[in-house]
């Protein structure tokens, strides 16, 4: 008697882990802005362990001094070790972006989908809104509202706040228009007939379908919102003391940095801003990828 | 008269932003614990010579000729009144310069390098854009858009800081600020016209990088969907010449969305033209809103943001009405 090894046909089945590096090498924007934000997260980690964070506030430092063994970034006119300011401002700009970017998304999920749908007045107004307050630059609307706040109340969250002000307008017209195509769809309407309450309807059938759109939202609400923060702290709206970004680049531009031969003040800020927005940037359309599978590149 | 109607509705919009920008640049301050009034009293009376019922007085009689104890509803109809009269208030830091005369004073230098600025990125961007989305261009005219896609994301205002450590601060290519060189007396002659040049060029040239990849992303875009289109195609079949092909058929159709563009991105364009005059003290809107926010100078930062405002919102529904202009198939 001969046993016949039968080879049985093996489904290959990589781990979960292995999928996401392999489509990763597929969308190279995506890992790539993954990157950046790791070696970001690293360098704000290994910072915030290794130096004090109150080595970020004036008065701490020998003041001008260029980079150096002793201060790895330079120390600025006031006297902050740009090394800690830089980790503790990395900081900051992420938190009032994460913050201000989730809130700015939730606000636009939940008007977007009441609007398109139960439409009617409802819809009416939420889309006029919308519209009216479009043409206005909202980051002039936003010098007001800073510029009214008392300068020294002034506090990150505050920031986040009056971000989030006028940032609930985009996500609220993607987020309505999704809903609007998706309504319309054929699961949507057996699952209305086969007696699916509202409730079910948008958690159950349109919300995952809706979720690469909610993450790119929100990837665009935290850039949105990073730079809209940025851009006030760079006039000298944002808390004044904080080592924000856009605040290091307003003090040495106020003190004439370049004139007075201190490069290493302004240029750090402003590298890591391009680091940070570009890998958002790259992140997006990487999601945008994934959200929009016509744009997919083949392997 | 279909163009009538569009006409009155968009006017009609145009009055309900007009009215919305207003009525928050009104409203929020006042929402505000923050007193102008007191601040600025307090400010003096720190440095001496006021008993502090002197000070109340003296606030009480400002308020009463500013108008701040009418009641709230006064306020506001006697604020949409002044505003009709183009009356935005008096400056507290230049007192008695009006905040018309400080914006009078300095739109010229914003709108100078702002639409040189946006021109020329509209302009290089399209190209650019176009040769990038047109199959038959040579590969090198090609691969000069993408350096600017790359810079797309950027904000103008870090490209500022970057040009001007390498242009201005390392090969000392460019002054590293102001609008003109110090101890200059300004007059009208060639050495003067050619200090002021100079002196644009670094704010000039992060606006235009700032900007062009938009349009080159775009036109691009664009141009892709064109490429298939019907006359396209059959003009190629026609034997028409290449350059010809792409000037008159796939330049100008794919032109059209981008005029839109350009009313989108006013707004923006604006924004970043402000803290770009900021980061050089260019002697523009921008350098002017910065100090009143230095200063807390309110009436000038809310009569600045109003203006800007309600000219963007304005620019955007001319470029809407002249559009049916430029592309005859949407006649209303």
């Amino acid at each position: 008697m001969t046993t016949i090894a039968i080879s049985q046909p093996r489904v290959q089945q990589r781990s979960r882990m292995g999928q996401i590096f392999r489509y990763l090498r597929r969308n190279k924007s995506l890992a790539v802005g993954i990157f950046i934000i790791f070696l970001l997260i690293a360098f704000t980690v290994i910072g915030l362990l290794t130096i004090s964070p109150s080595k970020a506030y004036p008065l701490q430092a020998a003041s001008k001094k260029p980079p150096s063994l002793k201060y790895p970034l330079g120390t600025d006119f006031f006297g902050r070790n740009l090394y800690a300011a830089m980790a503790v401002g990395m900081w900051q700009t992420a938190l009032i972006g994460v913050l201000a970017g989730a809130i700015g998304t939730m606000i636009g999920v939940v008007l977007g989908f009441t609007s398109a749908y139960f439409g009617g007045p409802l819809d009416a107004a939420i889309k006029g809104i919308c519209q009216i307050l479009t043409p206005i630059p909202g980051f002039l609307i936003q010098v007001i509202i800073a510029g009214s706040i008392d300068k020294r109340s002034v506090t990150i969250y505050t920031m986040a706040f009056i971000v989030v002000l006028l940032a609930w307008m985009g996500p609220t017209l993607v987020i309505r228009s999704q809903v609007l195509t998706m309504k319309e769809r054929q699961f949507v309407s057996v699952a209305k007939l086969s007696g699916v309450g509202p409730m079910g309807i948008i958690f159950g059938e349109i919300m995952p379908n809706l979720l690469p759109f909610i993450a790119a939202a929100f990837v665009g609400q935290v850039f949105y919102s990073i730079f809209a923060s940025f851009y006030l702290a760079v006039l000298g709206l944002g808390p004044l003391r904080e080592p924000l970004l856009g605040n290091i680049i307003w003090s040495a531009n106020g003190q004439g940095a370049f004139f007075n031969g201190w490069w290493w003040w302004p240029i750090e800020p402003a590298v890591a801003m391009i680091l940070i927005l570009g890998s958002l940037a790259l992140i997006n359309i990487g999601l945008d990828e994934v959200a929009n599978p016509r744009v997919r590149k083949a392997e | 008269m279909a163009f009538a109607r569009l006409l009155i509705r968009r006017l009609l919009f145009l009055l309900v932003v007009i009215w919305a920008a207003s009525t928050i640049t009104f409203f929020v301050p006042r929402l505000s614990p923050r007193n102008p009034v007191r601040e600025r009293f307090a400010a003096l009376a720190r440095s001496g010579g006021f008993s502090p019922t002197d000070l109340e007085k003296i606030i009480a009689a400002y308020n009463t000729k500013f108008g701040f104890d009418k009641p709230l509803w006064r306020q506001y109809t006697d604020y949409v009144g002044s505003l009709a009269r183009l009356d935005l208030g008096l400056s507290a830091n230049q007192y008695p310069k009006t905040v018309i005369q400080l914006i009078q004073e300095s739109l010229p230098w914003t709108i100078t390098l702002l639409l040189t600025t946006t021109i020329l990125s509209f302009i290089i961007g399209n190209l650019l854009g176009a040769v990038a989305a047109w199959p038959r261009a040579p590969n090198w005219l090609r691969s000069i858009a993408t350096p600017f896609m790359l810079l797309q994301g950027v904000p103008p205002i870090i490209l500022a800081v970057l040009l001007l450590f390498f242009l201005g601060f390392k090969l000392k290519l460019a002054p590293l600020g102001g609008a003109y060189s110090i101890g200059v007396i300004p007059h009208f002659s060639a050495t003067f016209v050619w200090d002021l040049f100079k002196h644009q060029i670094l704010p000039a040239l992060s606006l235009i990088f700032g900007s062009v990849g938009g349009w080159v992303l775009s036109m691009r875009g664009m141009g892709v969907t064109i490429q298939g289109e019907d006359y396209v195609i059959f003009a190629e079949h026609k034997g028409l010449h290449g350059f010809t092909i792409f000037r008159d058929y796939f330049l100008r159709n794919a032109l059209l969305p981008q005029v839109t563009g350009l009313a989108l991105a006013l707004g923006s364009v604006i924004t970043s033209g402000i803290l770009v005059e900021g980061v050089f003290g260019l002697p523009g809107l921008g350098s002017v809103l910065g100090a009143a926010i230095q200063s807390n100078d309110f009436l000038v930062i809310y009569g600045i943001v109003l203006f800007i405002t309600v000219s963007v919102a304005t620019m955007m529904v001319i470029v809407e009405l002249l559009y049916p202009l430029l592309d005859p198939r949407i006649r209303v």
